[in-house]
């Protein structure tokens, strides 16, 4: 059968990592079980519900849809690498303060595909939220506190860099 | 869930894409955005020896207009297209319907080639390239060829794609500049996909009647269509609400709606004709 491996190189969270798998894994498994970043959650396992969210050069993904081999020389961020306990991203402090989340199981996720629809719309409309958020399936919140915690987030980031004079 | 076993190559050139799928015997698939074929692969729906991932390829991302035709490379990203100001500028309609397809994570990922390659009757951008008489410009071993959309599926992934053969850009029709565009769609809302997308685009000349008019309808049926008895209706007539509505009534005349566990075909029929409807209310307002 085919079961040569194949190496891959990503940067994990500013780390450089690699290792050789087989070519059918899939991201997300590269993450947690061979990096140990174990913080991205496998929710549905079939694209939908957006748990797995993490960063690939910049863009939001569900690394449940995406080869391990094929994310090969990218930049990977997951929630491990945007913020510490000591000082939290502003979307961590957001969806903690509005209470973004219940169980917390797709919490990972939706903070990485916000971080995402901000970067795109750094200002948006509580309906271009929940647009935004379409990706993601929550089943404990009904959306509302994760869309005040996105409306929050969003505020505090423009804040932040009037304050330091960035666009 | 496990994508069954297979070799992963990574081409760097069209050329070597072909010979590694003619080195597979008809093993091989090309690997985009992988955003239709992994979940496949995960259910093993299909089970290929080989996957030839394109996505290295440098060139397949330009977007530029050749005479009359726009021309967009097959890796462009849903999101990318949603953004760029040459699609935008000229074909619109093309913006949102990438803008509409899937979800934020599915737009960073999937890509126009792909999408179309697949031939997936329930995908978006089959309306809008049927309405503008899109083209694939396929590259393989006997050389290349333009490939009209229209014809392209044959029902459901099942596609004229020729073996060992790659989609390197998608060439559209840009239509007048006094020409409206739209792409309407209803999404359905567990799926994301349209139940029904219509992409309608029409102008009218000085003299108050119609002198364009484009209608591409997918989601409903095994195959997505041109309403083409729509577009004959109206042409060279004077647009009134009477007269749309009477268009409308035309929109599933030369298609087979679909039944499945979402919708039945009658049901289909009727949101047809009210999303075409709607569409040429739009753009012929
Ligand atoms: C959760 C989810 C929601 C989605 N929602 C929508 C939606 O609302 N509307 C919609 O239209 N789509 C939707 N999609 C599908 C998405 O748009 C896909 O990205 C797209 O259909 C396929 O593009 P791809 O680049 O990912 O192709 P791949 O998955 O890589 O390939 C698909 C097929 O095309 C072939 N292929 C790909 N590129 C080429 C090429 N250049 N030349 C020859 N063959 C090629 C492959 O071999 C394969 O058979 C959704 C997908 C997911 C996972």
């Amino acid at each position: 059968m085919n079961n040569e491996l194949v190496n891959v190189s990503i940067t994990l969270n500013g780390e450089k990592v690699s290792a050789e798998v087989e070519p059918r894994m899939l991201l997300i498994h590269f993450i947690r079980d061979i990096m140990n970043a174990t913080g991205s959650h496998i929710g549905c396992d079939t694209s939908q519900c957006g748990n797995c969210t993490i960063l690939v050069d910049g863009r939001s993904t569900k690394s449940c849809t995406v080869l391990a081999v094929h994310a090969d020389e990218t930049e990977v961020i997951t929630v491990e690498g945007i913020g510490t306990t000591e000082n939290l991203h502003p979307i961590q402090k957001a969806f903690w303060e509005e209470h973004g989340l219940q169980c917390g199981y797709c919490t990972p996720g939706a903070m990485m595909a916000s971080i995402d629809f901000l970067s795109q719309n750094p200002d948006p409309t509580d309906d271009e939220i929940r647009e935004g958020l379409d990706g993601i399936i929550c089943r404990c919140t009904g959306y509302e506190f994760i869309v005040n915690a996105v409306r929050s987030a969003a505020k505090m980031m423009n804040d932040d860099s009037a304050v330091k004079g960035e666009v | 869930m496990i994508p069954s076993q297979f070799k992963y190559l990574r081409a760097q050139s069209v050329e070597e894409a072909i010979t590694m799928l003619q080195e597979t015997h008809g093993e091989g698939k090309i690997l985009a955005g992988g955003h239709s074929l992994v979940p496949l692969l995960k259910f093993r729906i299909t089970t290929p020896g080989t996957l030839v991932d394109i996505t290295r390829i440098p060139g397949l991302k330009d977007v530029r207009i050749d005479g009359d035709r726009l021309l967009v490379g097959a890796l462009k990203t849903h999101y990318e297209i949603s953004k760029d100001e040459t699609i935008i500028d000229n074909i619109p309609a093309l913006a949102k319907t990438a803008s509409e397809t899937g979800d934020l994570q599915v737009r960073n990922y999937g890509t126009i080639g792909g999408n179309i390659v697949h031939g997936d009757p329930v995908a978006d951008y089959p309306a809008i390239a049927l309405a503008l008489d899109a083209e694939l410009k396929v590259e393989g071993e006997d050389g290349t060829e333009m490939l009209p959309v229209d014809g392209f599926a044959l029902g459901p992934l099942i596609t004229m794609m020729p073996e060992n053969a790659i989609v390197t850009e998608v060439s559209f029709e840009i239509p007048p500049a006094h020409a409206e565009q739209t792409y309407l769609k209803y999404t359905h809302p567990a799926t994301g996909y349209p139940l029904v997308g219509v992409a309608a685009i029409a102008g009218t000349g000085d003299d108050g009647t119609i002198d364009y008019i484009r209608v591409g309808v997918t989601g409903v049926s095994d195959v997505s269509y041109r309403a083409r008895p729509v577009e004959e209706f109206l042409m060279g007539r004077e647009p009134s609400e009477e007269l749309i509505k009477e268009a409308a009534e035309l929109a599933v005349e030369d298609a087979e709606m679909g039944s499945d566990l979402f919708a039945s075909p009658e049901y289909r029929e009727h949101i047809t004709k009210i999303y075409v409807k709607r569409a040429l209310y739009e753009v012929l307002k």
